[in-house]
């Protein structure tokens, strides 16, 4: 146990590196092994108890189990699918789509179009805009309400305007998510300019180095870690503006497929369509994580 | 040459200047902000109302405060402001009142971390606009939906952010607790608890934005009623100043609840160094 | 107050206010199963109203000891006991001042310092009465109400202290409570402390750093050696109280100084040479 005399912030419940042994303490063998993997068990128990239950649900389990106790009250814990489907349907579904009639690929190929050139324009706007706004005090000043504003604004309100500009189709697609994503990447790249540590930029400058090669040596890397983590979050709201984009009556796509299915009630597909962006998402997330990581190899550790 | 924004020096240097100039730089960033929106507004009426680009499209300031103005005394306009608050204040409120206890409680028991976690960060990577077609079949269209909605984007930041300020009390604060043998309620309430106050209000202020979202969301995709709804509405027949004005009313909203979270915060928080 | 004293037989008869035997303290790392030896059988006795020092190498389980002494850490083997009773877990005869002020930076300077009688469920009156008197014996007059945000580091610091104070400890325990001063600071904050110990009446074990410091303050000196801990020698010192800061400057003391530098010297070296060839060893 060290306690840190410079007070670091560090995690509470955390068992230090090291505990001071107190005489021979032998501890079964079973115990160690499952409070060194107690995360992993209980999140795996609980998320099985939780698709076991959701089963049962749908197929009438608990209702029959409980009939005896609570005679036709107990018909309660019998849901239709429509309502929520099961697991198992679920996974059904998910296999005829995916491998079967194949169509949720074409959905996916839409989609990720739109997605594609949505989170590219995002990304070619908002970081160059963020970084100058970092760079440039005046011209921080100049568009800092506007992006305060548009932050505080929940963007999906602008898809009618959208729709108005440029009709349904690509276009509003792209627009919307463009609009969802574009803010984390801006404001992250505005404060990673402006919280480059000022000590390099000292350095660098007694040095001698000019305005571009400042910002190509000192400024750009270390803003890196931040563009990333604005990355990710742009990620998570473009997957909004997939979805929402594909409201108003798309001819593909996921986010389409998953209203025709609520509409007709097919609530096993909607959840392959949940599950598939979901999935979607996290791969992405965690590309981004990964290539984080490899950046970050050169950051003390906090 | 431009020099980083953070690194422009105060000092001027000696020479002297005009009163009005002095001024200028003091307030130069309201200065600047302020003209930059008021340039933009009259480029705005410029265009809409010269008719450079159809007014269909884009409206103008003038024609959007118009709308505003006779949508304030229009009894259905006040109707959708109140289903849409309604929709809000339950769904913000719920979600307030579940995830901070919970927050608190998961954030002290590893174990109900452990349990409670997959869900967690399940329903954190689902956009709930992709729920909401399984919404619409529980609650219908009406505003129970999208209390669902705002509930469920809400919950979560408080919740994440609750528990994240519960682990990480300082330690240093934790080992003076206990070297003066407080007990484990004491260590709650004087140690934890005001030190988790201002990650409470961070989630709060996260769950706003996405509680604001929520309703967006909610009444576009399908409502009978609500500010989302006359968006939509709206929209579709191109009275394109009523969209704005809509939008105009969200962030306004947006703003002021941010503002307020600000306000309530800084009561909490008088022995902090500086505002946020 | 208390001139240089000498342990004859018929002291080592009193009780010792406060004794360390055999102190023994191992660390495990459970996934590799490594051993680190920390302290190797540390004994230790002082007496009512001493003020002694420990000063050692850094890493010599300077700081450990005295978290084991206060109840923070379980020691591997030996005991601790204060007024010739055992102790093993923190409590109201001991109090510490960390190097780290740590105030809750929530609560103003008052309620700072009653926060241990909070813990013991003392009477908000009586909290209140017994805190002011200590603020205002530390030289904080007038701050009770200030937030630790608004305190320089020395001010603190001093509140600290007080904090320590009000508890009426058997017992003060200090872990090098002036290390993040700057040293202007740190030397008028070692008067003032002789000064406020003085009128308070305390036994205090002081583990530090600086030499100057450790002789200053104490009527003994006890020096650690390197890891793993123990006593090296106990070096008394004998200059009279007062002692003002020109102290320091005189023939004697440097003596003492000397003195003790020697005898860490070969740690210290002996331990940078370790670290040489092991540079993985990052144990501090």
């Amino acid at each position: 146990m060290t306690d840190g005399a410079d007070g670091k912030r560090s995690s509470m419940s955390s068992v230090g590196p090291m505990r001071a042994a107190r005489g021979e303490l032998q501890m079964p063998e079973v115990l160690r092994w499952y409070l060194a993997h107690e995360r992993a068990i209980l999140g795996t128990l609980v998320v099985m108890l939780f698709l076991i239950g959701w089963e049962g649900l749908e197929r009438g389990w608990w209702a029959d189990a409980l009939r005896p106790l609570l005679g036709a009250s107990a018909e309660r814990l019998r849901l239709k699918p429509i309502f929520i489907s099961s697991p198992t349907l679920i996974a059904a579904a998910a296999f005829r789509m995916f491998f079967v009639t194949k169509e949720i690929w074409r959905d996916l190929a839409w989609s990720g179009v739109g997605y594609v050139l949505g989170l590219g324009l995002a990304i070619a706007v908002g970081i160059p805009l963020g970084l100058a706004a970092g760079w440039y005090r005046r011209f921080s000043y100049a568009v800092e309400p506007l992006l305060s504003a548009l932050n505080a604004t929940p963007q999906v309100a602008f898809l009618p305007l959208i729709v108005v500009w440029v009709g349904t189709g690509l276009g509003e697609r792209v627009l919307i998510i463009f609009l969802l994503a574009v803010l984390p990447l801006a404001i992250n790249a505005h404060a990673a300019v402006r919280t480059t540590d000022p000590r390099l930029v000292k350095v660098a400058s007694s040095l001698g180095a000019g305005d571009w090669r400042l910002f190509r040596t000192i400024i750009l890397p270390s803003s890196v870690p931040f563009l990333l983590a604005g990355l990710r979050r742009a990620i998570g709201r473009g997957m909004i503006g997939v979805v929402v984009g594909e409201i108003y009556g798309s001819a593909a796509g996921v986010g389409a497929m998953i209203n025709q299915a609520g509409a007709r009630f097919q609530t096993d597909k909607v959840f392959v369509g949940v599950l598939t962006i979901v999935a979607v998402g996290v791969i992405l997330v965690e590309i981004v994580q990964r290539i984080e990581r490899r950046v970050d190899v050169w950051r003390t550790p906090a | 040459m431009a020099i980083p924004a953070n690194l422009e020096l105060a000092a001027h240097g000696e020479r002297r200047r005009t009163s009005l100039a002095r001024l200028y730089l003091e307030h130069e960033r309201l200065a600047i902000g302020a003209s930059t929106l008021v340039v933009v507004l009259l480029l705005w009426e410029a265009l809409g109302r010269s008719g450079l680009v159809d007014p269909l499209f884009i409206s103008f300031p003038t024609q959007v405060a118009q709308a505003g103005w006779q949508l304030s005394h229009d009894r259905d306009f006040w109707n959708d402001v109140e289903v849409s608050a309604t929709e809000f204040i339950l769904g913000y409120g719920a979600a307030l009142a579940l995830a901070i206890p919970l927050g608190l409680a998961v954030g002290l028991s590893k174990r109900l971390q452990y349990m409670i976690g997959p869900f967690v960060d399940t329903l954190n990577a689902v956009p709930r606009v992709t729920l909401l077609p399984i919404i619409i079949i529980w609650c219908g269209i009406g505003i129970w939906s999208k209390v669902v909605v705002v509930f469920l984007g809400a919950v979560i930041p408080i919740l994440i952010n609750t528990q994240s300020g519960v682990k990480t009390s300082e330690a240093r604060f934790m080992r003076v607790a206990r070297s003066f043998c407080a007990s484990r309620v004491k260590i709650f309430s004087s140690i934890i608890l005001p030190g988790t106050v201002p990650f409470i209000f961070t989630g709060l202020k996260y769950g706003a934005g996405r509680a604001l979202l929520g309703v967006v969301v909610g009444e576009l995709y399908a409502s009978t009623a609500g500010l989302g709804h006359m968006i939509a509405d709206a929209g579709n027949t191109f009275q394109t100043d009523v969209v704005f004005f809509g939008v105009l009313v969200f962030m306004a909203t947006g703003l002021i609840v941010v503002a307020l979270l600000d306000a309530v915060e800084r009561r909490f928080e008088k022995w902090r160094p500086d505002p946020r | 107050m208390s001139g240089v004293r000498q342990l004859d037989c018929s002291s080592r008869m009193m009780n010792a206010k406060l004794e360390a035997q055999d102190i023994r303290l191992e660390y495990v790392q459970p996934r590799t199963n490594t051993r680190l030896l920390a302290l190797d059988g540390v004994d230790l006795k002082i007496m009512d109203g001493e003020f002694v020092s420990i000063v050692g190498p850094s890493g010599c389980g300077k700081t450990t000891f005295l978290s084991v002494v206060d109840g923070l850490i379980a020691a591997s083997a030996g005991r601790v006991l204060v007024d010739g009773r055992v102790v093993t877990k923190p409590g109201p005869d001991r109090a510490v001042v960390f190097q780290d002020a740590s105030l809750l930076p929530w609560r103003t300077v008052l309620n700072n310092v009653r926060y241990g009688l909070e813990c013991l469920n003392v009477g908000a009156r009586e909290a209140k009465e017994r805190a002011s008197h200590f603020i205002e014996m530390v030289g904080l007059s007038g701050f009770e109400h200030h937030y630790p945000y608004e305190l320089s580091g020395g001010m603190q610091q001093r509140v600290n202290l007080a904090r320590a104070l009000v508890m009426d400890p058997k017992i003060l325990l200090m872990d090098e409570p002036f290390a993040s001063l700057d040293a202007q600071t740190r030397e008028v904050m070692q008067e003032e402390l002789l000064q406020i110990w003085v009128k308070a009446k305390k036994t205090v074990l002081f583990v530090t750093h600086q030499i100057d410091e450790a002789i200053y303050l104490s009527d003994r000196v006890v020096v650690f050696s390197g890891r793993p801990g123990k006593v090296k020698e106990t070096i008394p010192v004998a200059i009279e109280r007062p002692r003002r800061l020109a102290v320091k400057r005189e023939a004697r003391f440097h003596a003492i100084e000397d003195r003790i530098w020697s005898l860490i010297e070969e740690d210290v070296k002996a331990d940078r040479n370790r670290r040489n060839v092991d540079p993985s060893d990052r144990s501090f």
